[in-house]
């Protein structure tokens, strides 16, 4: 009996992960908020479905409006009970984001975050070189670590002269 | 701000006294972060360049998040029904818990990079003790706030190094700037009652042990920029107790303008 309930739930929690893939992040509509490793957990329980999602900068403005479409995407298919929490810990990290979602970001025009074992190390330290997500080379420049979004550097590539966003590491 | 920020989701673990000994602690964490927000605002559209302008406004964004946590979750425990606005934007200025070096004012590029630099040497190290708190919710805000501070403090040093080894001119302004933010560097580590409280149950953390961190981040940085590190003198304090010095009122006639010309007004 308890083999059943549980079989039923994953295929439900199946379902509710399915139509999070098609909620776009606000800011980088190319990639979804499971692409981005925002969304944390889903649980389902009977008729109550509850979805966590975590802010990927304390201040980010996109994480109200992340909540808003996470609920009306339930809402609209089939959850109309649907509740979406926010939680803090343990704090998000680059290294969520998905292959795909690395993938998604690059071919959109952002480079995406090296993975944590290359992460900055020291205050002053090197960081690893970003290759310019237009072609390829890694004789890139850092304008400013602070960019369009709380997420984003502004990098520009010497190679081809363009300038690009570089998704930085957390 | 509105009504989703972050919230708690584990229960507490203190009650009664201690309990108000914590609320008081997360508003004086969350005053430090709006004050410094608010002067870093104060760049928007003035910064020296337009990369400038970003990273200005966007490490002001992260501090307001970081306030944004601290003030609903001690609106919470407090229990009396108050928002992160009420505490925002409507308390006076005794009220307001936040150290001084936050609210002295930008002068010019180099002021706002030593008091960037000074206040960020320090939060790293507490950022990093605080994650640890007994309290999963503060802990929980801790870690997130650890890697922004990272970021800006980076940022501040850069800027710190870069004037300071730079012309003559920018040389002496943050020699000047840095001179004039010194005594107000010793109030970050100045414990009281609160602290202690705070630090016996394990929920903060125990200032005195990030002098020596800070220290070495400063001397780091100084000797790099080719300054020269002050003579500890008189240090000036009182924000931890409500005495401010003369800036924070005009501070607070901005932040609060909207709030007290139209109570309750939202947009």
């Amino acid at each position: 009996m308890s083999d059943v309930t549980s079989i039923a739930r994953s295929r439900s929690e199946k379902a509710v992960w399915d139509i999070l893939t098609h909620v776009p992040d606000p800011e980088i509509p190319a990639v979804s908020v499971v692409d981005l490793g925002i969304v944390r957990e889903v649980r389902v329980g009977g008729d109550a479905v509850e979805v966590v999602i975590t802010p990927t900068y304390s201040g980010c403005p996109a994480t109200d409006v992340i909540a808003r479409d996470v609920a009306a995407a339930l809402h609209k298919n089939g959850y109309p009970d649907a509740r979406v929490t926010t939680s803090l810990s343990p704090a998000w990290t680059t290294d969520w984001i998905t292959d795909e979602g690395r993938e998604k970001l690059r071919a959109f025009g952002i480079a995406p975050p090296p993975r944590m074992e290359r992460r900055i190390k020291s205050l002053l330290g090197e960081e690893p070189p970003v290759a310019c997500p237009r072609c390829g080379s890694t004789d890139t420049k850092k304008v400013s670590n602070f960019g369009s979004t709380p997420c984003k550097a502004h990098f520009t590539c010497n190679a081809c002269l363009e300038p690009f966003d570089h998704f930085k590491c957390l | 701000m509105n009504a989703t920020a972050p919230v708690s989701t584990s229960a507490p673990v203190v009650s009664g006294p201690d309990r108000d000994a914590l609320v008081q602690y997360l508003i004086r964490l969350g005053d430090d972060a709006l004050i410094l927000s608010h002067r870093l605002a104060e760049w928007c559209a003035k910064a020296p360049e337009l990369e400038e302008d970003l990273a200005l406004t966007n490490i002001a964004l992260d501090l307001v998040g970081q306030t944004r946590s601290f003030y609903t979750y001690a609106g919470e425990l407090e229990g009396k029904g108050r928002t992160e606005d009420d505490i925002a934007f409507l308390r006076e200025e005794r009220d307001y818990r936040n150290v001084l070096l936050v609210e002295q004012p930008n002068e010019d590029f180099a002021h706002a990079m030593a008091r960037q630099f000074l206040f960020d040497a320090m939060s790293l190290p507490f950022f990093e003790a605080l994650s640890n708190s007994k309290d999963p919710t503060v802990a929980g805000i801790a870690q997130k706030a650890v890697k922004e501070v990272r970021y800006h403090l980076r940022h501040a040093a850069e800027w710190v190094i870069r004037l300071g080894d730079g012309t003559e001119e920018s040389h002496r302004r943050m020699q000047a700037a840095i001179d004039e933010l010194w005594p107000y560097t010793g109030e970050l580590f100045a414990m009281d009652d609160i602290d202690r409280r705070m630090v016996a149950l394990g929920i903060g953390v125990d200032l005195e042990s990030l002098r020596e961190p800070w220290s070495r981040t400063v001397d780091e940085v100084l000797s790099e920029a080719t300054l020269t590190r002050p003579a500890d003198g008189w240090m000036q304090s009182g924000g931890r107790s409500g005495r401010h010095s003369e800036y924070m009122g005009y501070i607070l006639a901005e932040l609060q303008y909207m709030q007290r010309a139209y109570p309750n007004m939202k947009w």
